[in-house]
């Protein structure tokens, strides 16, 4: 497998155990130079550790494949130097201002022209008349804004987000994802690791990973095409005691509140209507065939892969969530 | 609500001893300093040490001479190591700190004996360390009214009174009056750097991981070398500057002298700040968070305080305490700073410390450096 100049992220069957248990197991990934790909799964699932792989923070166990043409394995330092990589948590120092943390990051890149790199990123930043300020005195909103100006420095092409919008009210992460777009405008291609829905709409293509495993793959509209999800609405007043016994009928493979309405999803029709009917002929609910939205695919692809990961974990003595 | 609950306090305790045996390090610090300091004390530290190394300057080989050397080793303070040609050759191995002693013997110390003439025997002290000698020194006192009681005897039976029939006469080299504090305020350079070095190193790497600065300095292309200097070079300055300190206090307050050159001092604390600070580096690549670190440098810093001849005289140690001492870099380097103030001694002399010195640094900046990844693996 060459670097396809075409993909900025370009992976197969990336593998990390920790004591014989596999973190991350098999994850292709494909991200196209310029695109925004939405990296989503539950806590735990190895989204962190898959994007650590990817900047050379950890050594795969297994698979192979390059990032900006160049191969993981043997040229991790080289690919460090043109991807910027947000932390989870707030990776800058909160004792320094804000100033001094650009200029230690400018300084680690060793960027020529420092001094009004760390200007223009303040500009950008709007923090110009705080610079003085200590990092630690921001609010989550500013934090997350300044550690995503620390790390497009050094121009990178690659921007790996591990979460940036945990804890950030929604009018920063519409500001937020305002410049990921912008970003992605210029060239650069986005990699960023989300919980929620809304943002998974907003990006270009979707990887969805659960227990270490791919579980779907694709743009918003292909992700939901190829669940071929059957699903259904009911509201009413009281719909609390639905919620059990449906979860138990085969065929259904999520119930989920909305709202004051539930959905009910399955892959097989039938199946899903015979669960339904016990309960249709009350006239206190109102049923509704409704198409899929991107939750109730992944949370039926989760309740999906829950079973699987079950039945092969008592397989297995070293299972374990 | 009841104003005290007995439930509530057994909550409280059976959390806190769960956090407890969960925190292994704390738990060995809880059972392991009290084990090393009672093998510390209890074994290793002997405030009254005996066999000290003596060297022998005999120029009169005789019956009475033997007995008075046979009578001081009987003691059992003076062990002669070194039997040499000159009293130049004895003082030059106290200058190494070879030996503790130097016991010089008069060409005609037997026949001015004889005659009644009262001849004198020199023993030159190193007495850098007092209290390494105190013992050795008082127990010479009444050795000059013993050592010969049974060798004179018939005709010579009239010198068998008071007073003595030789005189002892013991000079303190480096340290005349016998003032500890000659002893411990160079001593206290070494032990206020071991401790404040390896604790601010072993915190500094420790904070980032803990603070989650570690990630983001790993994802940049910094490497593990350079933050590694990066990091120890600030805490040199620092160093300097508590030598300064102590150097200026040492001169003004204690009035210690100051025999060496200041060069070769600034030299040789280089050398032992750096072999300090990669300890104190490795902590931090094994401690998980700064009190772990500080737990660390705990367990260096007693070993380091009580083996190494600061507290207690290194000599007084059985063997096995005085090989752990030889490992640290503190007991050398006390050697050499009470070598440089005390004795002025040069380069030359103070080499054959530096070389333990270096090869502690080696192995703990190999150890520091393979222990720091820049991966998070």
């Amino acid at each position: 497998m060459s670097g396809d100049p075409g993909y900025a992220i370009n992976v197969r069957g990336l593998t990390k155990r920790y004591s014989g248990r596999a973190v991350v197991d098999h994850i292709d990934l494909q991200v196209r130079s310029g695109r925004i790909c939405g990296f989503l799964g539950p806590n735990g699932s190895g989204k962190t550790t898959t994007i650590r792989m990817l900047c050379g923070l950890l050594t795969p166990d297994a698979g192979e494949g390059t990032c900006l043409g160049m191969d993981i394995a043997t040229r991790a330092a080289e690919i460090r130097r043109q991807v910027g990589y947000m932390t989870q948590k707030f990776g800058l120092y909160e004792d320094l201002s804000i100033r001094e943390n650009l200029e230690f990051i400018g300084r680690l890149y060793e960027i020529k022209d420092r001094h009004s790199a760390v200007d223009h990123a303040l500009e950008r930043l709007g923090l110009v008349e705080r610079q003085r300020q200590l990092a630690g005195s921001l609010s989550g909103g500013w934090k997350q804004r300044l550690a995503l100006a620390a790390c497009l420095m050094h121009e990178p092409k690659l921007l790996l987000l591990d979460e940036p919008t945990a804890g950030v009210d929604p009018k920063a992460r519409r500001d937020f994802w305002d410049q990921i777009h912008q970003l992605a405008a210029q060239g650069i291609t986005v990699l960023v690791s989300t919980h929620y829905m809304d943002e998974a709409a907003r990006c270009h293509e979707l990887c969805y990973i659960a227990y270490g495993k791919t579980l779907a793959r694709g743009t918003e509209r292909e992700i939901i095409a190829q669940a071929n999800l059957v699903v259904w609405s009911v509201s009413g007043t009281n719909l609390n005691p639905l919620v059990e016994p449906l979860k138990k009928a085969p065929g259904v493979l999520s119930v989920a509140a909305f709202g004051n309405t539930l959905h009910i999803a399955g892959s097989d029709a039938l199946k899903v209507e015979a669960a339904i009917s016990v309960f249709r002929s009350d006239a206190q609910f109102q049923w509704v065939r409704i198409d899929a939205n991107l939750e109730d695919v992944f949370i039926s692809l989760i309740g999906q892969a829950q079973d699987n990961f079950a039945s092969s974990a008592e397989r297995k003595p070293r299972g374990g969530a | 609500m009841k104003s005290f609950s007995l439930g509530r306090t057994l909550a409280v305790f059976i959390k806190e001893f769960q956090q407890m045996l969960r925190d292994r390090l704390t738990f060995a610090m809880a059972f392991g300093v009290p084990v090393l300091q009672l093998i510390l004390f209890g074994y290793a530290i002997n405030t009254d040490p005996k066999g000290l190394p003596t060297a022998i300057v005999s120029a009169d080989n005789s019956v009475l001479t033997r007995s008075i050397v046979v009578a001081m080793q009987n003691t059992g303070y003076f062990h002669i190591t070194h039997d040499v040609a000159s009293e130049r050759e004895a003082e030059a191995l106290i200058e190494l700190g070879e030996v503790q002693f130097m016991v010089s013997i008069p060409v005609d110390f037997s026949r001015r004996l004889v005659r009644g003439e009262r001849p004198a025997i020199l023993v030159a002290a190193d007495a850098t360390d007092p209290s390494a000698s105190g013992n050795a020194i008082a127990a010479l006192g009444q050795l000059t009214t013993q050592a010969l009681t049974s060798d004179l005897k018939g005709p010579l039976q009239g010198l068998n009174s008071t007073p003595a029939p030789f005189e002892i006469r013991v000079h303190r080299r480096y340290n005349p009056e016998g003032l500890s504090r000659y002893n411990i305020v160079p001593g206290l350079i070494g032990t206020i750097l071991t401790m404040t070095l390896v604790m601010l190193t072993g915190i500094a790497m420790t904070r980032e991981r803990e603070r989650g600065t570690m990630e983001n300095l790993l994802a940049t292309p910094v490497r593990p070398f350079e933050v590694m200097i990066g990091k120890i070079f600030p805490y040199i300055v620092i160093g300097y500057i508590q030598l300064l300190v102590i150097l200026s206090a040492a001169a003004l307050l204690f009035e210690v002298p100051m025999q060496g050159s200041f060069l070769l001092l600034f030299g040789m604390i280089g050398v032992f700040m750096l072999a300090n600070l990669a300890v104190g580096f490795t902590f931090s690549t094994l401690a998980k968070n700064q009190l772990q670190a500080m737990q660390m440098t705990f367990f260096f810093f007693l070993p380091s305080l009580l083996l190494s001849g600061f507290m207690f005289p290194f000599r007084g140690m059985p063997e096995w305490a005085q090989w752990i001492g030889e490992a640290l870099p503190l007991t050398h380097f006390l050697r050499i700073v009470r070598g440089i103030m005390l004795k002025g001694n040069d380069a030359t002399r103070v080499m054959h410390e530096l070389w333990p010195m270096l090869l502690f640094l080696f192995a703990a900046g190999v150890v520091a450096l393979k222990r720091y990844k820049q991966t998070l693996d």
